[in-house]
């Protein structure tokens, strides 16, 4: 199986690459880009079929080390 | 005393600290690698500034995993004073030694300069010999010390009087202009709740002979040394 991890910062915390891009964009005319935010994308392949399992084991790696839970938020696709 | 300077690969200011405890105060300093299980019998531990393990995923990440970390733990647990500068402040944070987290610099910048630093809190072992309001001119060199805290951490932090340094003018005055990384509240450093581990994204270890530009750093060193000897 394979696992995708999509780690981005928290809404509530600044993004100072997502910042300098957006003003990028906006330079290079752009205007209706509003914002941006950048983040981590992680692909895991997967000793497993088990999707659960897959997921759950997804899920350990990135609480344990992908995220740091104090700023950022992650989310999980497993296929 | 003797201070343990811990080494990880991809340290990069172990050997200052080392000099600065062994050649400029005299003390007896070990390297302890962070393969080793042994403090070496150290009263005191450094965390060092560099790139521990690459910080490829995010500074001082992978660092916690390293077997010298859980002796660091037990270290702190029982008290002992635990300083850790520029990534060993990130260290300590992603560790959760000390609360809280880094982002990149608000300028994206590697930023390395002469900083201002305000003291204050005077009861920790890194900065006893310093007086309350008491500004350092100390060097910074870093990407990622833009350090946030939620507001009810950030609230705590200040309640429980956490925030050690902050970044200010050099008359002590707190002024945007002169924080060097965005970091909230101006912090440049802080302590845990039980006050031994104490966090600092400045570097003392380059601010302790006049060859290097000051000596403003020694303050930090002597704290130590002071808080020894009166054990």
């Amino acid at each position: 199986m394979r696992a995708r991890v999509f780690v981005t910062l928290k809404p509530s915390v600044f993004d100072p690459q997502g910042k300098v891009i957006a003003d990028a964009l906006h330079s290079l005319g752009y205007g209706s880009v509003a914002d941006v935010r950048q983040g981590k994308y992680f692909e895991l392949d997967l000793s497993t079929a088990e999707p659960a399992q897959a997921r759950q084991l997804a899920t350990e790696v990135a609480d344990k080390v992908l995220a740091n839970p104090v700023i950022e938020s992650y989310r999980i696709e497993v296929d | 005393m003797r201070f343990g300077v811990v080494v990880f690969p991809g340290s990069n200011c172990d050997e200052d600290a080392y000099h600065a405890a062994k050649d400029v105060f005299g003390q007896e300093a070990e390297y302890l690698w962070h393969k080793d299980t042994d403090l070496k019998g150290a009263d005191a531990l450094i965390l060092p500034g560099g790139f521990a393990h690459g910080d490829y995923l995010r500074t001082g990440a992978m660092a916690r995993f390293s077997p010298i970390m859980r002796e660091v733990q037990a270290f702190a647990d029982r008290g002992g004073p635990v300083l850790g500068i520029c990534n060993g402040f990130q260290i300590l944070l992603e560790s959760g030694l000390l609360p809280g987290a880094m982002l990149r610099n608000r300028s994206l910048k590697y930023r390395c300069e002469h900083v201002h630093l305000r003291v204050e809190q005077t009861d920790t072992p890194f900065t006893n010999a310093a007086r309350v309001g008491q500004v350092l001119r100390i060097p910074i060199g870093h990407g990622e010390g833009n350090y946030f805290a939620p507001s009810d951490l950030l609230e705590k932090l200040e309640a429980n009087r956490q925030i050690v340094l902050r970044y200010t003018d050099p008359d002590g005055r707190i002024d945007e202009a002169w924080n060097p990384n965005g970091s909230v509240h101006a912090i440049a450093g802080l302590c845990n709740e039980r006050r031994n581990v104490v966090g600092m994204m400045p570097h003392p270890e380059r601010a302790c002979e006049l060859l290097l530009g000051g000596l403003d750093g020694r303050l930090i060193f002597e704290s130590v040394v002071a808080a020894m000897a009166m054990r």
